[in-house]
């Protein structure tokens, strides 16, 4: 161990609780996938609304984990998140505005 | 500060607005202006697909045809080795947990660097590139059999047999949906790769020591961001894309 300077750099043991509860992040993003799976397969078609709003819930739940969780958000100041949460409802505006546009051509095209 | 980690890193002016540095606070930022982006290509596909007619037929009838929307599943229902399989969205579901095991192993990069434990960063952010570079690889792939086509192929308007897809033409459907699925997949995977470059570039930072000499491992956090994002928006692209 007859080493220079940099072996001085001490390091810190890992906190087992903490890296466990990023593997449970992981696991929870692959169930709510599997999840997903199991419904594209086994609820018909012609239930497309149903489909269509399990699909877009579990893609928020999973959004939020990642966020939350993996990108640590939820642990940074709550100016920090508002500052990066509040500005995304630009996207659901036009997320509203051009669906309501697309129907709307598809009612006088067809 | 009660921030435990070895060094607190402060803007110019010697505090840290909303207890971040200058470097993290601005990648959330990019990050936001980048969820902007690819939510317009999300949402503007929504409207195209919502000003075309959809197949309203029983899923198990499904033809391509110029004359509606194609059902996602019945176009991406291809694996690689599997050669004329059925197996709608599994490759896809292969990339997700590509993608989302890539995203752990980040994580836990950025919790070693945390402890200083170079050893440690240096493992995990291999797993990072390697993940990294098997999406891509995956996704070569899919991109190859979606311009190829399938054994059948389709019928064009004018009722010539065509085969794969470009930007102009395509079996499975109206045009727009090849052009949406090259922008959109495109887009993303362009990403992807500009992420394996920046983890690269971490990595070799690391090995050589750059971060342990400036006493702390930030950079591991700032590009780890940018990581998560591109998983982020994955998850966006399989659900709007794939799933509905």
């Amino acid at each position: 161990m007859a080493h220079h300077q940099e072996t001085t750099v001490k390091v810190i043991p890992p906190d087992t609780a903490k890296i466990k509860k990023l593997w449970m992040t992981a696991l929870i993003l692959l169930v709510i996938t599997v999840f997903e799976f199991i419904v594209a397969f086994t609820i018909p078609h012609e239930y497309k609304d149903l489909r269509v709003w399990i699909f877009i819930g579990m893609t928020i739940v999973k959004a939020a984990y990642i966020v939350g969780e993996f990108m640590h958000l939820r642990y940074e100041t709550k100016f920090l998140l508002w500052s990066i949460l509040i500005p995304t409802i630009f996207i659901v505006w036009m997320l509203v505005a051009f669906i309501y546009e697309g129907s709307a051509i598809s009612e006088a095209r067809f | 500060m009660a921030n435990t980690s070895t060094t607190t890193i402060s803007w110019d002016g010697g505090s840290s607005p909303m207890n971040a540095s200058y470097g993290k606070l601005m990648m959330w930022f990019f990050l936001l202006s980048d969820a902007f982006t690819f939510s317009a290509l999300l949402i503007t596909y929504g409207l195209v697909r919502s000003a075309h007619p959809a197949f309203d037929g029983a899923i198990d009838a499904f033809q391509f045809s110029q004359l509606y929307w194609p059902v996602p599943e019945k176009v991406f229902d291809a694996v690689p080795f599997l050669h004329g399989v059925e197996a709608p969205l599994v490759f896809v579901g292969i990339m997700t947990f590509i993608l989302i095991m890539s995203s752990v192993t980040m994580v836990l990069a950025v919790e070693a660097g945390h402890r200083m434990d170079r050893a440690a960063v240096e493992k995990w952010m291999l797993w990072t590139i390697v993940g990294g570079f098997t999406f891509l690889g995956c996704q070569a792939w899919e991109w190859s059999h979606f311009i190829h086509g399938t054994d059948a192929g389709g019928l064009l308007k004018d009722g010539t047999t065509f085969f794969g897809a470009n930007l102009s033409l395509n079996q499975y459907g109206p045009p727009d949906f090849a052009a949406f699925f090259f922008f959109i997949t495109g887009f993303h995977g362009f990403h992807v790769f500009s992420g394996v470059l920046l983890n690269f570039l971490i990595y070799y930072n690391t090995v050589t020591g750059v971060y342990e000499r400036r006493g702390h491992y930030e950079m591991v956090e700032k590009v780890g961001l940018y990581w998560h994002f591109v998983d982020l928006v994955w998850v966006f692209v399989f659900t709007f894309f794939y799933l509905v």
